[in-house]
């Protein structure tokens, strides 16, 4: 959850903020309303980060054409179909109607964790002249040799996962907080790693829907597995290692 | 491609073996150290599986379904499923059944064994190559249309109900038009009243191998929603790829041929299971049996009334 308010884009901050001066106003109004404040104070709309980079610099290890619909579209309809669900069960909520706010779970699930999980996603690539491909230096560089013996048995190991998930899914580098270790995860569909396991913190997700790379790769995963390396942002793994291991 | 002697062929318009009656290990097709076996059972001939090819040429559902997407999708994705799934049955006791009977074998009441992805996944693509025709859509016409009508209110609230099944499934999967011939499972209990209208047509959808065969349905049409099946052609706009689908390819000769199998499949199962029944009701009672009654039909009591007899 710490991701939507460090990332809170400039208008979903600025939202938040008329929200709250609505809110505010309100309470100056009348006390009946304390109903709708309430609605209107708890309601927040996701919206879909910026890349940190073009749509064509990654390539060619992931096309322009890919990453421009994998963020523009998929990504935006995750958080489009996010926020409908938020606001169905907010209203269910509202109502007492507990057979909306169960049914509702699946969607929120799903969607939810699409945002979630892709949010992470454009996080942890990197054109290659601003880093991306770069070996991870410091504590975490130094904890994958002594849990996996080198990068590359990690690397192989990762992609072994990622092309054996059959269907959709991600396969993640995480780490397990509580044991203190790292832990290489496959999750279903747009479930995020945290469903494997509360104390899992991800620092590395690798995006296997077939959306991810078919266009470029065709039915060959085990391709844009090996070639996605080369834009992989460990500096950004590196932080959430650092600051989560804290 | 000589695919008259392949599994593969006879599938399509096969349906679910009874029950569970496989192949017992002292079977001779069960044997471990014969490969590529050729057995009769029930008048289908076994073999290793083969990559059977659409009943049309691959660019032939031009437009609306590109031939660049056949050549991957049945030229790769569905090969490789093929391919895979000997690889994993030879020299093990798979080997020789029915891909139908190891789907179910492999499903193993959803704690899936490892060739049931190969499996299911050869099976629903040749299913799915025979769902669609070039000049396909339209609307489907006689028993199948009444049927339809009957148990959607309309074509119309079918077709509805069906891109929203195909729409919804999240993740990869597939969404299914089916058979339903009601069945109670429970033992000792019997369906009081059994008519035809019991049986109806039913939309399901399922996630990734799975199919209407594990849950003992008959599947009459299928559309592939995995992002294969449709990225090259339609990217990300799934809706458009289903609604293409119903209008310009799905085949109704073919939803119809299934139909009337599975309606003679469901009413030759019933009459088999009359007949078991009764030969039971002229059983002499065995030695082994408890002190049950053998007056026909068992009932299921509430109480045990044993007790009272002392």
């Amino acid at each position: 959850m710490y991701l939507f308010s460090t990332w809170g884009k400039k208008e979903s901050s600025r939202l938040q903020m008329a929200l709250r001066s609505l809110a505010t106003r309100k309470t100056l109004t009348l006390g009946l309303n304390s109903r709708r404040l309430i609605q209107s104070r708890a309601l927040q709309t996701f919206s879909l980060p910026d890349l940190p980079y073009d749509y064509g610099a990654l390539e060619p290890a992931i096309s322009g054409e890919i990453m421009q619909l994998h963020h523009q579209k998929h990504h935006q309809t995750y958080i489009t179909n996010y926020n409908k669900a938020l606001e169905q069960l907010h209203e269910a909520i509202q109502k007492g109607d507990s057979s909306t706010v169960v049914k509702l779970q699946s969607a929120i699930k799903f969607n939810g964790g699409g945002h979630i999980n892709h949010s992470i996603f454009w996080q942890n690539l990197s054109p290659i002249r601003e880093g991306g491909g770069e070996p991870p230096k410091g504590s975490l560089g130094w904890v994958i040799d002594t849990n996996f013996g080198s990068l590359e048995a990690l690397i192989q190991k990762i992609n072994a996962e990622g092309a054996a998930l059959q269907g959709s899914g991600w396969v993640w580098l995480g780490l397990d907080k509580e044991l203190k270790k790292l832990v290489i995860e496959t999750t279903a569909n747009q479930d995020p790693l945290v469903t494997k396991g509360p104390h899992l913190v991800p620092l590395l997700g690798i995006d296997v829907w077939e959306h991810a790379y078919y266009l470029q790769y065709k039915n060959v995963r085990p391709d844009y597995l090996k070639n996605i390396w080369k834009v992989i942002n460990w500096k950004y793994a590196s932080e959430v290692y650092e600051k989560e291991s804290a | 491609m000589a695919a008259a002697t392949s599994m593969v062929t006879s599938s399509s318009f096969t349906f679910p073996s009874q029950g569970l009656r496989l192949p017992t290990r002292s079977h001779p097709c069960m044997k471990p150290q014969r490969r590529f076996l050729r057995k009769y059972a029930s008048n289908v001939i076994t073999a290793t599986y083969e990559l059977k090819p659409p009943p049309y040429s691959l660019n032939a559902l031009e437009p609306h379904m590109s031939r660049e997407t056949l050549e991957y999708h049945w030229g790769k994705h569905h090969r490789t499923y093929v391919e895979n799934l000997n690889k994993q049955v030879v020299g093990t006791d798979l080997e020789g059944l029915s891909l139908e009977d190891i789907i179910t074998v492999t499903y193993n009441k959803g704690d899936i064994l490892p060739a049931f992805n190969s499996a299911a996944q050869a099976w629903n693509h040749d299913f799915f190559w025979e769902s669609m025709k070039p000049g396909g859509g339209g609307k489907p016409s006689g028993d199948l249309l009444d049927l339809i009508e009957r148990d959607f209110g309309s074509f119309e609230r079918f077709t509805e109900e069906f891109k929203s099944a195909a729409a919804t499934q999240f993740g990869s999967g597939w969404a299914w038009l089916a058979y339903k011939a009601n069945r109670l499972g429970v033992e000792n209990a019997v369906n009081p009243w059994p008519s035809e209208n019991d049986k109806k047509l039913v939309i399901v959808k399922s996630p990734n191998a799975v199919n209407p065969l594990v849950w003992d349905y008959f599947p009459l049409l299928t559309i592939d929603v995995w992002e294969h099946a449709f990225y090259l052609d339609f990217q990300n706009r799934r809706a458009d790829y289903i609604s293409m689908f119903m209008e310009k390819l799905v085949s109704w000769e073919a939803v119809n041929a299934r139909l009337e199998n599975a309606k003679a499949q469901a009413a030759e199962r019933e009459m088999e299971e009359e007949r078991m029944k009764n030969e039971e009701e002229w059983k002499p009672t065995d030695d082994d049996d408890d002190d049950d009654d053998d007056e026909g039909l068992e009932m299921y009591v509430d109480s045990d009334d044993d007790s009272e007899a002392e």
